[in-house]
């Protein structure tokens, strides 16, 4: 178990970067918590994959380092690190036995053969495979692999640190919910520092104490879930966090008081923006009440997910979504106000601050 | 609902039928004619049922030559796929060299089976040969025509020469094929490079490596060309195996009988070891 630092790491995969745009991984330069539950969350091709083989050594970052409790660990190779780190597809070793694929990593560093036979039944018993240990891994179906690798990743109990690298990807839905719960135990029980590399949301809100939310290879924000929902540092973390996500409108900021295409909406607080940026308001869906005061909206679609109702509709001219609770009535000229604590303002895409 | 029989169909698969009728059946129909009768020429024929295939069971040339085969095939197996293995193990994965090294691993498989064979007959002599020149300058003693070790080390450097390259090509496409998950997750797991052979390549060639085993050993079991071009069987007998005998008895001797007898205990002999092999290395497979 480790406290991360990266510090100023940047990664390029073609050689000679010039412009920002030539680094898969633009600047990253963070500390993680010794034992801290970490999610990599953003979509495809946003670097978070390249961040997390820059942690476990499978990549030399370009620029800057990597520090483990304090000690550099850049030139160290992964066997050095003492990382575990579980990959999307399953990995096993076809010819040996399920018993024997979890023992592998353990054998390879001769811990003694008591110690690991207790390592592998504990772990065979937390991916129920106990009733197939002594059987070929190759026969297996993807899930039961995939917990393999996942259980491999487990086993060793003295690893700085576990990467999972959309380790649930292949597992059926029922599985992933068991699974996860069960890392979060293992979490709480050993204190493992656990980096969790995800597109999936949910996965990332009910794994992690912090999700670092990435988008074009930068960390766009750290937080709790609820930093993440309440206030959203990037556009991009409002609108993928959260579903549907958050509301983006253009606005003229005037002092205290916002444009949105003719509809004034007054602010608690005056921001402070710089000339020409391009400023915009964002609201989530659930801070937005739908009555018969306010300004108007004209609705175009109401989708009924059970508990609630997804209202799309038209507001100055953009379109916006609005959560109603199931039983609300839908007035028959729909008028929308917001609530003034939960609307932030995007500068340039970026959060402004001037809290209340 | 009824059936309508439309025998058009018949003429469709015809062409095929014909095809493998005058490819593979006639031909090998009339070996079969041959082996069971006796012929002076004139076309008259004499019923000889099984003399012939008893004659060539009882006779020391058969099982001389058929050692020599299973010998040869043995030793370029062994050198053969283990060295195989380890040129693709050692070739590079990405950039410029793999289409060089596809290229040079090529070349010796776009030779033709004579032109190999001249190319070693002339470059083995003592009095012009490049190879042959040297070691005779080096005062080694190397004469493939009159020395019996010496033609067996020409043939089966040759062997290897000409077709290592088919092991290579083949377990390179079994390990390139290996995800890259596989190589990082061995080193995060400690892997040492044995047991990253052991437990990851190894598996995944396979099935290539079955491929590339019975391709040699077919092709090995019927080799021809080559050794007739270098050595022409000799010295003495020493290089004679069964496809040269084969040759020898139908058309240098003239006995089609005896020669289709032959020929027929040789293809059997092929196809029962090709489906031992197979067998064997795919049973271990199937048991979990």
């Amino acid at each position: 178990m480790a406290r991360i630092n990266l510090d100023h790491i940047r990664h390029a995969y073609g050689p000679k970067p010039k412009t920002p745009s030539d680094y898969s991984l633009k600047e990253v330069h963070h500390e993680w918590n010794d034992g801290g539950a970490y999610a990599l969350l953003g979509p495809s091709g946003c670097g978070k994959t390249t961040l997390l083989n820059i942690i476990s050594g499978l990549l030399q970052p370009s620029e800057g380092k990597i520090l483990f409790d304090g000690k550099d660990v850049t030139n160290l190779s992964t066997q050095d690190r003492n990382i575990a780190q579980v990959f999307q597809f399953p990995v096993i070793y076809d010819t040996m036995t399920v018993y024997d694929n979890l023992a592998f990593p353990l054998r390879n560093r001769h811990v003694p053969e008591g110690e690991v036979d207790r390592r592998v039944k504990e772990i065979l018993d937390m991916i129920g495979l106990s009733d197939r240990a002594k059987k070929k891994a190759q026969g297996l179906t993807a899930d039961q692999k995939q917990k393999i690798s996942l259980g491999r990743g487990l086993v060793r109990s003295d690893v700085s640190a576990i990467l999972f690298d959309e380790p649930l990807t292949v597992i059926d839905p029922h599985m992933k919910w068991v699974l996860r719960s069960q890392l979060k135990r293992l979490h709480k029980q050993f204190g493992f520092t656990m980096v969790y590399v995800t597109h999936d949301q949910t996965e990332a809100l009910t794994f992690a104490d912090k999700v670092v939310v990435m988008y074009d290879g930068e960390i766009v924000q750290i937080g709790t879930p609820a930093e993440l929902f309440e206030k959203p540092k990037h556009t991009f973390v409002g609108y993928f966090i959260g579903s549907p996500g958050m509301n983006v409108l253009p606005a003229k900021i005037d002092g205290s008081s916002v444009d949105l295409d003719g509809q004034k909406v007054a602010l608690s607080f005056a921001p402070k923006i710089a000339a020409g940026a391009k400023t915009e308001l964002g609201i989530r869906p659930e801070f937005v009440r739908l009555g018969r005061e306010g300004m108007p909206v004209t609705i175009s679609k109401v989708e009924d997910i059970g508990r609630q109702k997804i209202v799309r509709a038209s507001f100055a001219n953009r379109p916006i979504a609005i959560v109603v609770h199931e039983d609300r009535e839908i007035p028959s000229e729909p008028k929308i106000t917001f609530d003034p604590n939960a609307i932030n303002i995007y500068a340039d895409s970026w959060r402004v601050g001037g809290e209340a | 609902m009824e059936k309508t029989w439309n025998n058009k169909a018949w003429f469709m698969v015809l062409p095929v039928l014909v095809l493998v009728a005058f490819s593979a059946v006639i031909p090998l129909m009339t070996v079969v004619n041959y082996s069971v009768q006796d012929t002076f020429g004139n076309n008259e024929f004499f019923w000889a049922g099984t003399d012939w295939f008893t004659d060539v069971l009882h006779s020391d040339r058969f099982w001389d030559a058929l050692t020599r085969n299973l010998a040869f095939s043995a030793v370029i197996l062994a050198i053969e796929i283990p060295l195989g293995i380890l040129i693709a193990l050692n070739m590079p994965k990405k950039g410029l060299g793999v289409p060089v090294c596809l290229v040079l691993m090529s070349l010796p498989l776009l030779i033709p089976w004579n032109v190999v064979g001249t190319i070693w007959q002339v470059f083995g002599r003592v009095d012009i040969g490049l190879l042959g020149y040297t070691l005779a300058a080096l005062g080694i003693n190397y004469n493939y025509v009159n020395n019996v070790f010496d033609a067996w080390v020409t043939l089966i450097v040759m062997d290897i020469w000409h077709w290592t390259s088919l092991v290579v090509l083949l377990c390179y496409a079994g390990l390139v094929s290996i995800p890259d998950a596989y190589y990082q997750a061995a080193k995060i797991d400690g892997a040492s490079r044995w047991s990253v052979f052991r437990y990851i390549q190894l598996p995944k060639m396979k099935r290539v490596l079955l491929i590339a085993f019975l391709l040699r050993f077919m092709d090995s079991f019927m080799i021809y060309t080559e050794p007739f071009v270098v050595t022409g069987g000799g010295p003495g007998n020493a290089t004679t195996f069964l496809s040269i005998d084969l040759v020898k008895t139908a058309i240098g001797q003239f006995d089609l009988g005896p020669a289709a007898a032959l020929s027929l205990i040789y293809f059997l002999i092929i196809l029962l070891l090709s489906w031992i092999f197979y067998t064997v290395m795919t049973t271990s497979d199937a048991q979990k």
